[in-house]
């Protein structure tokens, strides 16, 4: 299998952008855009000729985020797209176009923990489980970023924190306490449903197959709408 | 220097680094947490299988002296049990406080379950599917946001460790590598690492992450900390490889009811459970890899057995995992499996209080040497990391309040460069041919030595100071490994087949006037009631 690494470079955020091509070769059938990565970095960095290609890794597969980017268009992550499934010979890679760009494919994702920081979210009274399957699925989120990529209502600096923002309050509100209620409830309107146009463009997005759209309704119905009895309810 | 004015430095924002910094927030001291990326991509996350503690929630009249005998069994006597003691009495109140902080913990009818973990008989392992160091890290990462937001923890991610400084035998800092603007800086102050394990030096033959490099490891030992155990690796039985490394299947598969398999003359041979009867298959990982490797067939993990309730609420995660990477359902087809580096026993040698050997210096987690002796048990991990975290934050509020004494830094002007130059790659990549060829999973005289003088041959005086650091650690890794005439735990020596208990002791590795010294200390007794 043969593949071209069209990538979008940048030496840092002051410099110019510029397109640059990698030829990446390969016998593994399930090799990834993450595998091709790591070789043609490896390989610009052995032969000293070129500046090796700037991006973030570290699982590789995919339980932690790092490697979000654009490929071919679409926001995902290099481990979890493999090279055999993109038709044709030439892959696209850009960095996410949502956060500052640091070099080549790394961007700064600070925003969306800074959004948390002030929302509010953690905890102040001890959690009082209503929901496993609620709990669970809001903790497995990554923050990647890739739901925020294909937000129409997402931008840095502004109030909305997306869907990387609803994960861990829905996590607040499947373990809230009575005590802690209002005030989750009043980061979460402020923090995801004031700002969500529910397009919804989020809902296959997700590399750690959060199903947004059912923690969505969970979480209106708790902390807009006070039916707390709900988020219980349909969960094992 | 006042202790409102020191702030404390921990490297690393996984587990340990998140439960020290914790710890030290609440009770009012500032903390600097520095990371290479954010909390969520650090390796703790990829814990899957759960967390042990004495909760004795199935019926099966568990006790703490049970999960004592058990770790102490599992690490073939080589943990020290005063910590040991102090990890499994500390369990129970642990996995409480995680349930507090809201961790998802599995439950049915609103009762805490346990599950079945290798070289336990009784179900001790609280779990979260197969994603329990995922749900541990969130509900820690959402406490410790709440001190960031009050000014008490400030983070450093995108930060790379380049190296401590130090003030003759103690630390007065650290030096590190901002990423992203590319500058360095030199905090002042105690220094916790909780930077992991040191999966670089094997690189791409791990289930760990490409960000734990073992740079930082490296660096220390060149800085004269003192390791412990380096030859105790573990090599989890069942894992797969996928693109640039090992896949994990977590132990809870066979914690569940799965079965390890091997096929001879056109039949199935459930190998572990002939040799070891029905609890075969979970034995200590340790014994099942051994065996594993001892077999010239291929192994597979036959997960068809399992009910559609189990693969539902407890494994969901572990399947679309397997179904993703190996395009395999492994509820309906066995899974071809084979023993990977898993974690690192050896480390940073701590005491009982988390202490290294250089004053103002602390170790916790993966990369500190503690708790797992020989051969680490499945469900201590995490516990490992979150009670290691803890009492070396305790212990530094402690020596803070009976005062460091004045730090001077003498030591600033050393530069460090963290990274391994272009043309190093190359010597790196033959540093881990070599490592991976002396430290298999059965060893003998012959490939260590080989895998030394490969080494020898890499070294040269123009190296950066990050290659020829991993090159020395590359060295004792493989020196105690040769040193330890005996087979024991993950050690196995094909040319030392039995345990020699005049070898149960700690290896204890450091650099002491530019060599490597290997000396044996005798592990305290057991602690009586």
């Amino acid at each position: 299998m043969k593949k071209s690494l069209h990538i979008l470079r940048r030496e840092n955020a002051k410099s110019s952008p510029y397109w640059e091509d990698f030829l990446y070769e390969t016998q593994e059938e399930n090799d990834t855009v993450a595998t091709a990565l790591r070789a043609i970095a490896g390989a610009a960095q052995k032969e000293g000729d070129r500046r090796p290609v700037a991006w973030e890794s570290s699982c590789l597969q995919k339980r932690c985020g790092a490697c979000a980017m654009v490929i071919n268009g679409k926001p995902a992550l290099a481990c979890d797209t493999f090279l055999k499934e993109i038709p044709g010979e030439k892959i696209t890679l850009e960095p996410l176009r949502k956060f500052p760009v640091v070099e080549d494919l790394v961007v700064d994702r600070s925003i969306m923990m800074e959004n948390l920081k002030a929302l509010s979210v953690w905890l102040n009274e001890d959690a009082q489980l209503h929901s496993e399957e609620m709990a669970f699925e809001a903790s497995v989120c990554l923050q990647c970023g890739l739901c925020l990529e294909v937000c129409p209502n997402f931008a840095p600096g502004g109030s909305f924190g997306g869907m990387a923002a609803m994960n861990p309050l829905a996590h607040l509100i499947a373990n809230s306490p009575r005590e802690g209620r209002k005030a989750v409830a009043k980061s979460y309107r402020r923090g995801v449903f004031n700002g969500c146009g529910k397009s919804l463009a989020c809902r296959n997005i997700c590399p750690a197959g959060i199903r947004i759209e059912g923690l969505l309704v969970k979480s209106n119905a708790a902390a807009v709408w006070g039916r707390w009895g709900q988020i219980g309810k349909g969960s094992r | 220097m006042n202790r409102e004015s020191i702030q404390i430095n921990i490297i690393g924002a996984g587990l340990a680094g998140l439960s020290c910094a914790m710890t030290l927030a609440r009770a009012g001291q500032r903390v600097r947490l520095v990371s290479f990326q954010h909390s969520e991509r650090a390796q703790s996350n990829l814990a899957e299988g759960g967390i042990n503690a004495v909760m004795n929630v199935m019926g099966e009249d568990d006790r703490i002296e049970y999960h004592f005998a058990d770790t102490m069994k599992g690490g073939c006597d080589l943990a020290d049990p005063v910590m040991v003691k102090g990890l499994t009495e500390a369990a129970p109140g642990i996995v409480r406080e995680m349930i507090a902080l809201g961790v998802p913990f599995h439950r049915e009818n609103g009762k805490l379950m346990q599950r079945n973990f290798g070289g336990q008989k009784l179900k001790r392992t609280t779990y979260a599917r197969s994603s329990t160091g995922k749900a541990l890290m969130s509900a820690l990462i959402s406490a410790v946001r709440k001190y960031e937001a009050e000014g008490i923890v400030t983070r450093y991610s995108h930060h790379e460790f380049i190296c401590l400084l130090l003030d003759g035998d103690a630390v007065s800092g650290v030096r590190i590598w901002d990423r992203f603007r590319k500058e360095r800086l030199d905090l002042e102050g105690p220094v916790v690492m909780a930077c992991g394990g040191m999966n670089g030096m094997f690189a791409g033959a791990t289930t760990g992450t490409t960000a734990n490099t073992g740079v930082a490891a490296a660096v220390l030992f060149s800085q004269g900390v003192c390791f412990g155990n380096l030859e105790f690796m573990q090599y989890h039985p069942t894992t797969v490889s996928i693109a640039g490394k090992r896949l994990l299947i977590s132990e809870a598969a066979r914690g569940e009811g799965g079965r390890l398999f091997c096929k001879r003359d056109g039949k199935k041979r459930y190998f572990m459970e002939e040799k070891y009867g029905e609890r075969g298959n979970l034995m200590p990982r340790d014994v099942v890899s051994r065996e594993i490797a001892q077999l010239s067939e291929s192994v597979y993990l036959d997960m068809t057995g399992l009910s559609q309730q189990i693969w539902q609420e407890r494994l969901s995660d572990l399947r679309s995992e397997v179904q993703h990477y190996l395009r395999i359902d492994p509820a309906k087809e066995p899974v071809p499996v084979a023993p990977g580096i898993h974690y690192f026993m050896g480390g940073i040698l701590v005491d009982a209080s988390h202490r290294t050997n250089l004053r103002r210096l602390y170790a916790a987690g993966e990369c500190a040497c503690a708790y797992h002796g020989a051969n680490r048990l499945g469900g201590n991990s995490l516990l490992g990391a979150i009670y290691g975290g803890k009492t070396a934050a305790c212990t530094v509020l402690r020596e803070l309040s009976e005062g460091f004494g004045p730090v001077k830094n003498d030591s600033g002007k050393e530069d460090m460069p963290a990274f391994i130059s272009r043309e190093e790659m190359r010597i790196h990549d033959r540093m881990v041919d070599a490592l991976l060829n002396g430290m298999g999973l059965i060893r003998t005289r012959e490939t260590l030595v080989q895998a030394l003088e490969e080494l020898s041959s890499l070294e040269k005086p123009e190296l950066s100071r990050a290659m020829s650091a991993q090159l020395l650690l590359a060295r004792a890794i493989l020196l105690c490994a040769l040193e330890r005439r005996e087979s024991r735990g993950a050690h196995t020596r094909r040319d030392y087949p039995d345990t020699d208990e005049t070898f149960r002791k700690t290896t204890k590795v450091m650099l002491e006037k530019g060599r490597i010294q290997i000396t044996y200390e005798e592990i305290t007794p057991y602690p009586t009631a």
